[in-house]
């Protein structure tokens, strides 16, 4: 018999490998935990299809589970609906700006044709360090597929920012 | 934590799996319906995915060819991370494909195992500009492909197969930002200097040629309605941003006749440019080296 709402909070404390300050619940990552003949089903979403970090999360997701006694553990995969930095919690976006990371505003939405985006985005971001809404993008990629480059005008420091998607 | 060797820091024993190169992945549609709709030929699902994945496969591997030969670091990494994400696209849609057909086989046989003539890219998707360092080339060429595949995809999500309409609107989210990049830096080369404006101009020209195939339907699509985008209904929207783009650039959108295939056969099917040959044999060479090895 699985106690299911100990193995929701055993699969909640499992970090994201790119960004350990979230958990992967933070992130939105982590969907659902449900219970399936004896087996503790874990149902996770990707950020983006190229992450490199998705078999590392199903192997955390398994040993964390399995320390925790839960012996038959299955990581399923859902790509609908498509993961949206909305879908960062509260608590996720104050882990993000207090490790200096600028979390996302709200994702675009569109209906009909994408829009072209010739010049930088216009809205702001402010820097995580001194709070200055002067910032500026240096590229829309950065380190991991998540996340942008900016730096402020005011410290001068770069920093980085997830993008909203 | 110190090791003997580097080797051992990364191997299975530490029991930390936190190296994703190699092959031997978990298949990244774990967990997800793969059952074909109903009334959907198995192998025409897999033909059309193969197409859109070896699309994304061989521009990915272009674009990861220029690791060390961008202009700017951050340029380095935005190609970088643009041929990542088309990756991850390639792994999906040929896993779909490969379980689609049931033959066994996976997504790395397909993308390591298959000859020249079994892959279904376009054209556009192989030409080489890396080995010339030409960015304005790999600029031309990601513009292209990226607002054909932006307006495929964004039809793909009403797709009758729910696995390649949920693939298509993860990989919407995407292009979107392949798309600026490649259109921001056609602007900044197009209205820059008398040169950049010179060299943006001929790499346009230069791959125009190969830009008529993209639109070209096929008997795969046509056995497909519901499943598959007709190419043609593209045409509107990649002209109207191409004319967009290209007018903040001060470029002219080229006008050049398509490059014929061989009997009207082309990338669609496994007829390819000289160029072809030279990527596989790079792309493929660690997986044929060593064909049973997992790491």
């Amino acid at each position: 018999m699985v106690t299911l709402a100990i193995a929701r909070s055993v699969a909640a404390t499992v970090t994201d490998p790119e960004l350990p300050m979230l958990t992967l619940a933070d992130l939105g990552v982590l969907r659902e935990v449900s219970e399936s003949d004896g087996t503790v089903v874990v149902t996770i979403t990707p950020t983006y299809t190229g992450c490199p970090a998705m078999d590392t999360m199903r192997d955390d997701l398994v040993h964390t589970l399995q320390d925790a006694g839960y012996d038959d553990v299955e990581v399923r995969t859902v790509l609908h609906p498509p993961w949206s930095s909305d879908w960062i919690t509260a608590e996720g976006k104050r882990k993000l700006a207090e490790a200096g990371i600028s979390p996302p505003g709200a994702a675009p939405r569109n209906d009909g044709p994408i829009p072209l985006t010739l010049g930088a985005p216009m809205h702001v971001v402010r820097c995580p360090r001194c709070g200055a809404a002067e910032t500026e993008e240096l590229s829309r990629f950065s380190a991991t597929a998540c996340k942008s480059l900016r730096r402020c005008r005011v410290c001068a420091e770069p920093f980085e920012h997830v993008k909203e998607i | 934590m110190s090791f003997d060797n580097a080797y051992e820091a990364v191997s299975e024993a530490n029991d930390e799996a936190r190296w994703a190169f190699g092959t031997g992945f978990e298949d990244p549609l774990s967990g997800v319906d793969t059952s074909l709709p109903s009334g959907v030929d198995g192998d025409d699902l897999a033909a059309y995915c193969l197409m859109l994945g070896d699309d994304a496969l061989i521009m990915s591997h272009r674009l990861q060819q220029w690791c060390t030969r961008a202009p700017e670091l951050e340029d380095e990494v935005a190609l970088a991370n643009i041929g990542l994400d088309l990756l991850g696209q390639a792994r999906l849609l040929l896993t779909r494909a490969a379980k689609a057909e049931g033959s066994g086989r996976s997504e790395d046989s397909l993308a390591s195992f298959r000859d020249e003539h079994e892959f279904r890219n376009v054209r556009l998707a192989e030409l080489s500009t890396h080995d010339t360092a030409d960015f304005a080339g790999v600029i031309a060429q990601l513009l292209v492909f990226s607002t054909w595949r932006l307006a495929l995809l964004q039809r793909l999500t009403d797709s009758r197969d729910p696995v390649l309409a949920a693939i298509a609107a993860k990989g919407v989210k995407e292009v979107t930002y392949h798309r600026d990049y490649a259109a921001q830096w056609t602007v900044r080369l197009g209205d820059g200097t008398d040169y950049s404006h010179q060299r943006m101009q001929s790499a346009l020209d230069d791959l125009w040629p190969y830009v008529g195939e993209l639109f070209e339907s096929h008997s795969v699509v046509e056995r497909l309605p519901d499943i598959a985008v007709e190419p043609s209904e593209l045409r509107v929207e990649f002209d109207d941003v191409l004319t967009q783009v290209c007018s903040a650039a001060t470029l002219t959108v080229p006008d050049a006749p398509a490059r014929a295939g061989v009997s009207g056969r082309t990338g669609r099917d496994g007829v390819h440019t000289e160029a072809m040959g030279y990527l596989l044999s790079e792309m493929q060479s660690v997986a044929r080296a060593h064909p049973e090895a997992t790491w």
